[in-house]
């Protein structure tokens, strides 16, 4: 992929703050966009016609470096937690061979197609963070940033100094002329780089040479401001005379506002404002816990005629319906699967049932809009950039370029903040239009909202038929129910499967001749998205206990068993050999005192991640005392973040596995807060250790590869530990016991 | 009403009801955003501060209980625990998405103040009320660890 094939090279000219506020997401890029400079229709020598001059520094799409000798990287994805602020820069100082002390980082504003996801759409016309894309779809574009921006530095080195190009270095930060001795920082330079042409080809280092990228430690740039308070979110957004509102919203999904009584909460000391918005009812107010108060005070008539009245129990019982049934379209057709399971020396018939999951990032939902006739400003940790701004220009009657998105660091997301129709954005710009703009709004959603209100991690039912034969082959025929992620789509939902539905599955992972996998829709009124590894955090599960059940069914160990299904998939095999090699699978496991050991392996968003799970179990309490994880995601960037994505990721799936449910009665939710959605404490976070694959490919995801092994790691170990299979999340010992044992 | 608080050491009158949860006054009427809110029901330890040097959740502590004591946020932390505390947090990158850190900061800085060498199993017990969903427990862990280290080291707490 070329840089030039990308985008037009575009300049942005723009005099940065101190360092000290470098990073700070508030300045306005998509303004000094339009004062900038386009490269890509200026022939060499016209740049100096643009009314830049030395003060400003050399300005380029993805790389600002500043006379003080600040380099600043536009960092197009959201930070999240999953350390875009540090890889992403990393990139760049390494073909720019900065200092990592020099090196800042700015959010970039919503902007198509300089600042698109080239693995969303090639072109980049949808801005947006997910799918653990954000290093692999930056990788050849910001390493052309960082060498394009070097190659100027050295070029405007060689005229200064009237020497060869050839026998000028530069390492960190510094640009020198050897055989003089000459030396000149990045900011001494950068004046008059930018008076000079860009160049059409740079050449990019041979990954052998990179001594920034793959550094054990490197300080991530976020460290300093959220360890002391500083990191600003949208929650800390402060703007002069700003309200906050919360909003209340039915308790059942597709309910709508039928009627209200605002009186009491008008009266209420702190509220300015009540209003209707299409989701609930606002309730506006000088301060939070006023805004709050007033809500409890607030009387909604709900029209529920369209809503969703079904509880868990029942949709179980259609889904297991639908598992049985015809109504079905084929994701994978393979061999003769019915010949094979008919033939097989051991067959196995299970169902699996996954429950809906909220998100609950530790920052609830929150963002801040200021309106006025002909402009609209949003702050938030925005994920989809640009599918925020067109919702929210939808919302307040503006075109997508009156909307300026000010994207901040998120408390968390887990694909939460990715939603179609963007919805916490839509309620602050509702919310904003309908108090006519006269005050800047903070909206602020409590847990109780995040947890009730959630776009939840599809509730699944997998119905599975596998066989083994003498010969050890695998036949395996799987019918996936659950509700499509994609249908919300704005370009329209998919023709035929819904590919986020059945993602990471066995046909895909495994090589199985004879295969069969095909998904049956269900029509219920409770929204989805994607949650954390999407399809791969259900499908991976049923995978690899079915898996494990057959090789114990063969007689074979689970390792063993596995490889030997894994050989046109060279990558997860090493990965599972490297994992089984340092947990010591091998040598014999102390059992008894309810310990047990178990493993599983996945590929997910091009990565491979294989885990193996020591637990203890004792009556029917699972304690997860030991994880070993190996992981290849290409190049390994940053090897701290990716180990402590790897720490995250398992963290976050042995919450689901362990408690994790969002059940229904009567169409409401029954959790509300981490009381009853309980999550992983540090008491409960296992002995973790992290190996990396060495490699060369390019590198790979890590926000989300590290979650799908870990439910099915434990449950394979509790199988070892107990004799219990558990097919059912969140894992239940004592009801797995009872129905095992009739 | 008008409530007087102390707050890193400096008196603030505030124009709040005196049910208003602590956390609320400080974010929304002192400006003090470092102290973050997660859950409401001290479920989450967020919006953990100093009281008196004890660790307290101020989403459920009203002001008008703490008037005339000493509230320390994580803005004034500023205890040789909590400095080796945010030392060693920068130093082992513990911080992900960083929502949660100043409480777990504020947590570990009231545990290194009492206890210079905490165990494991201390550690669970002072820390345990303290979510993370980023999940950055090995570090958090390790982390208080080469603080109390570097605090036994410098002679101070």
């Amino acid at each position: 992929m070329d840089f030039r094939d990308i985008e037009p090279l575009t300049v942005l000219r723009r005099a940065l703050p101190a360092p000290e506020i470098t990073r700070r997401q508030f300045v306005k890029l998509t303004t000094l966009a339009g004062t900038g400079l386009t490269l890509g229709a200026v022939l060499p020598g016209c740049s100096a016609q643009s009314g830049a001059t030395a003060s400003d520094g050399l300005v380029m799409p993805f790389v600002h470096i500043d006379p003080d000798d600040t380099v600043t990287v536009i960092c197009k994805q959201l930070e999240a937690g999953q350390g875009v602020w540090t890889g992403l820069p990393a990139i760049v100082a390494e073909e720019l061979d900065a200092a990592w002390s020099q090196m800042r980082v700015l959010d970039a504003p919503a902007k198509v197609p300089m600042y698109g996801n080239l693995a969303f759409n090639p072109k980049g016309l949808i801005q947006g963070t997910g799918g653990s894309t954000s290093v692999a779809n930056s990788w050849m574009q910001l390493r052309h940033a960082g060498a394009t921006a070097r190659a100027m530095l050295v070029a405007a080195a060689t005229r200064r100094w009237g020497v060869p190009r050839n026998e000028i270095t530069v390492s960190k930060g510094v640009v020198l002329h050897q055989p003089s001795g000459r030396t000149a920082s990045f900011g001494a330079l950068a004046g008059s780089a930018a008076q000079l042409p860009v160049p059409s080809r740079v050449s990019l280092k041979d990954p052998s040479q990179f001594t920034l990228i793959g550094r054990k430690h490197l300080p991530r740039l976020d460290a300093r401001a959220k360890s002391y308070g500083k990191e600003r979110y949208a929650i800390d957004v402060m703007l002069p005379g700003m309200m906050t509102a919360v909003v209340l919203r039915p308790r059942r999904f597709g309910a709508k506002v039928a009627a209200f009584d605002a009186s009491r909460a008008k009266a209420h000391p702190g509220v300015v404002d009540v209003v209707e918005i299409p989701s609930g009812v606002a309730v506006v107010a000088r301060d939070t816990w006023s805004a709050w108060k007033g809500r409890d005070l607030l009387k909604v008539d709900w029209d529920e005629s369209d809503a969703e009245k079904r509880g868990t129990a029942q949709l179980l019982e259609y889904f297991r319906r639908l598992a049985g049934s015809k109504d079905a379209l084929t994701a994978v057709a393979r061999g003769d699967v019915d010949a094979a399971l008919a033939g097989a020396r051991q067959r196995i018939d299970a169902d699996f049932e996954f429950p809906y999951l909220a998100h609950a990032p530790m920052e609830t939902l929150t963002a801040v809009c200021r309106l006025s006739p002909d402009h609209c400003e949003i702050w938030a940790g925005c994920q989809f950039q640009t599918i925020d701004q067109a919702n929210a220009a939808k919302a307040t009657g503006l075109k997508p370029r009156q909307v300026a998105i000010n994207t901040l660091a998120a408390g968390g997301t887990f694909g939460r903040r990715a939603n179609f129709p963007s919805d916490y954005i839509v309620e602050v710009a509702s919310i904003a239009k309908a108090t006519g703009g006269r005050y800047p709004v903070r909206l602020i959603w409590t847990r109780e909202d995040d947890i009730e209100h959630g776009r939840y991690r599809p509730l699944n039912v997998h119905r599975i038929s596998a066989g083994v034969s003498t010969d050890g082959k695998v036949a395996l025929r799987q019918r996936v129910v659950g509700q499509s992620i994609m249908a919300g789509a704005p370009w329209g939902a998919p023709r035929g499967v819904d590919p986020t539905a059945v993602e990471g599955n066995a046909a895909d992972e495994y090589d199985l001749e004879n295969v069969s996998i095909s998904w049956s829709d269900p029509k219920v009124g409770i929204p989805v998205l994607w949650w954390r590894s999407v399809g791969h955090s259900h499908m991976a599960f049923s995978k690899e206990v079915i898996i494990d059940e057959l090789a114990e069914a063969a007689g074979r160990d689970p390792v063993e068993f596995r490889l030997a299904l894994l050989g046109t998939h060279p990558r997860q095999a090493a990965v599972l050999r490297l994992a089984a090699e340092k947990a010591g699978w091998g040598r014999p496991f102390p059992r008894g005192n309810g310990r047990g050991r178990g493993v599983a392996v996945h590929k997910s968003f091009n990565s491979v991640v294989a885990q193996v799970a020591e637990v203890t179990v004792s009556g029917n309490d699972i304690t997860v005392e030991r994880v070993v994880c190996a992981v290849d995601c290409g190049i390994a960037v940053t090897p701290g973040v990716i180990e402590a994505q790897m720490q995250s990721g398992i963290g976050y799936g042995l919450s689901a596995a362990l408690w994790g449910a969002i059940t229904l009665t009567d169409g409401r939710v029954d959790q509300s807060n981490f009381d009853n959605y309980r999550v992983v404490r540090i008491n409960e976070m296992p002995k973790i250790e992290v190996y990396i694959v060495p490699s060369m490919e390019a590198p790979t995801g890590v926000g989300e590869p590290g979650t799908p092994p870990i439910a099915p790691a434990v449950a394979n170990a509790v199988r070892a530990a107990t004799g219990i299979r558990l097919r059912r999340l969140p894992f239940d010992l004592a009801a797995a016991r009872r129905e095992q044992k009739t | 009403m008008s409530i007087e608080l102390t707050v890193n050491g400096q008196s603030r009158s505030l124009e709040v009801a005196p049910d208003t949860p602590l956390l609320w006054a400080l974010r929304d009427h002192l400006a003090l955003t470092g102290t973050k809110f997660g859950c409401g029901m001290s479920l989450c330890g967020a919006c953990t501060v100093h009281v008196d040097g004890q660790p307290i959740r101020s989403c459920i502590t009203p002001v008008a209980a703490v008037i005339g004591t000493h509230i320390t946020t994580i803005e004034g932390l500023s205890t040789p625990a909590g400095r080796a505390v945010q030392q060693a947090w920068v130093e082992l990158n513990v911080p992900q998405c960083g929502y949660c850190q100043s409480g777990q900061i504020m947590s570990a800085a009231a545990l290194l103040a009492t206890n210079p060498r905490p165990t494991d199993a201390d550690i669970d017990g002072a820390m345990a009320g303290n979510i993370c969903r980023c999940a950055t427990y090995v570090r958090i862990r390790k982390a208080i660890h080469r603080a109390a280290a570097s605090l036994t080291a410098s002679g101070a707490r």
